[in-house]
């Protein structure tokens, strides 16, 4: 149990400090990434690069594995169709990320600077995945 | 506000969130993104998802201040928008992640790395309309 734990603990770790030292906690240089036509800054372009570079070496190892280490097996995402509900809400994601400069996995680790903006947009962030969730599921609900 | 070009801390970065995206599947069997762990925080369906999600999200926020315990100064978070801005941005990223099932970690890392066509789907919508944004809101506005 504590072992499960701390390994989750050092994983986000992990996950905190690449997002940290890589610029992703950092509006002004997420925005400059996609200002191409301005003061355009293609530091990003290597996060994405590096981290799916390996992943996709990473992946292919673990997952020909029969079970993970702590479980009885790989929570992959099982749906497969590529629907309005998918292109809109990624379109609407997109639109956000460029009118804040903060994506999740960037905003929750700048959480740790505890500079004021970051607890703003992640409040705001959370009420808009209640506010949808709430919505969804009244909406398959009989 | 220009930014400095930093390719190889940013690369070393991008190698970290990969490490933690590989150890997490391998350890755990589960996918590393962002908006999922955080929206099951919201409704966990037991004790035990409750926790796992806490510990990952506790690493998360610890992330800047072992970089600040390690170089001296916590990494740098430069916001060059409003508050209204982060209030309406917030809005949106969270209607659209939730509707999209996702984000640049779980699908732009994770889901690109299975060969998921929804992921690559996703990500080149939200590549090209964050693009749009940034462009409308800088150029076109002019904030």
């Amino acid at each position: 149990m504590i072992m499960r734990l701390l390994s989750l603990y050092l994983i986000g770790l992990m996950f905190g400090i690449g997002i940290s030292i890589s610029g992703m906690a950092n509006p002004a240089k997420v925005l400059n990434f996609f200002d191409i036509m301005g003061a355009w800054d293609p530091s990003l372009i290597f996060v994405m690069g590096a981290g799916l570079l390996v992943t996709v070496i990473g992946y292919r190892l673990v997952l020909a594995q029969d079970a993970p280490r702590y479980g009885d097996r790989f929570r992959l995402p099982t749906k497969r169709d590529i629907d309005p509900r998918l292109i809109a809400g990624s379109a609407l994601f997109g639109i956000g990320w460029g009118i804040a400069g903060f994506c999740p996995g960037g905003a929750v680790p700048a959480l740790g600077t505890g500079r004021a903006g970051v607890f703003i947009f992640i409040v705001s962030l959370i009420c808009g995945i209640f506010i949808t969730k709430r919505i969804l599921h009244n909406q398959t609900a009989p | 506000m220009e930014t400095e070009f930093t390719p190889l801390l940013s690369a070393i970065g991008g190698c970290l969130i990969g490490l933690s995206a590989v150890a997490l599947m391998y350890f755990h069997g589960r996918i590393f993104g962002a908006t999922g762990i955080l929206a099951g925080l919201l409704a966990p369906s037991s004790a035990q998802d409750f926790s796992w999600r806490v510990a990952v999200v506790a690493g998360m926020i610890s992330g800047p201040i072992a970089v600040a315990l390690v170089t001296g100064s916590l990494p740098d978070v430069d916001i060059p928008v409003s508050s209204n801005m982060l209030v309406l941005g917030g809005l949106i990223v969270g209607i659209g992640v939730t509707l999209g099932s996702g984000c640049t970690s779980g699908h732009g890392i994770c889901g690109l790395a299975r060969f998921s066509p929804r992921s690559l789907h996703a990500t080149i919508t939200f590549m090209i309309f964050t693009f749009i944004s940034v462009y409308s809101v800088r150029h076109i506005l002019g904030l």
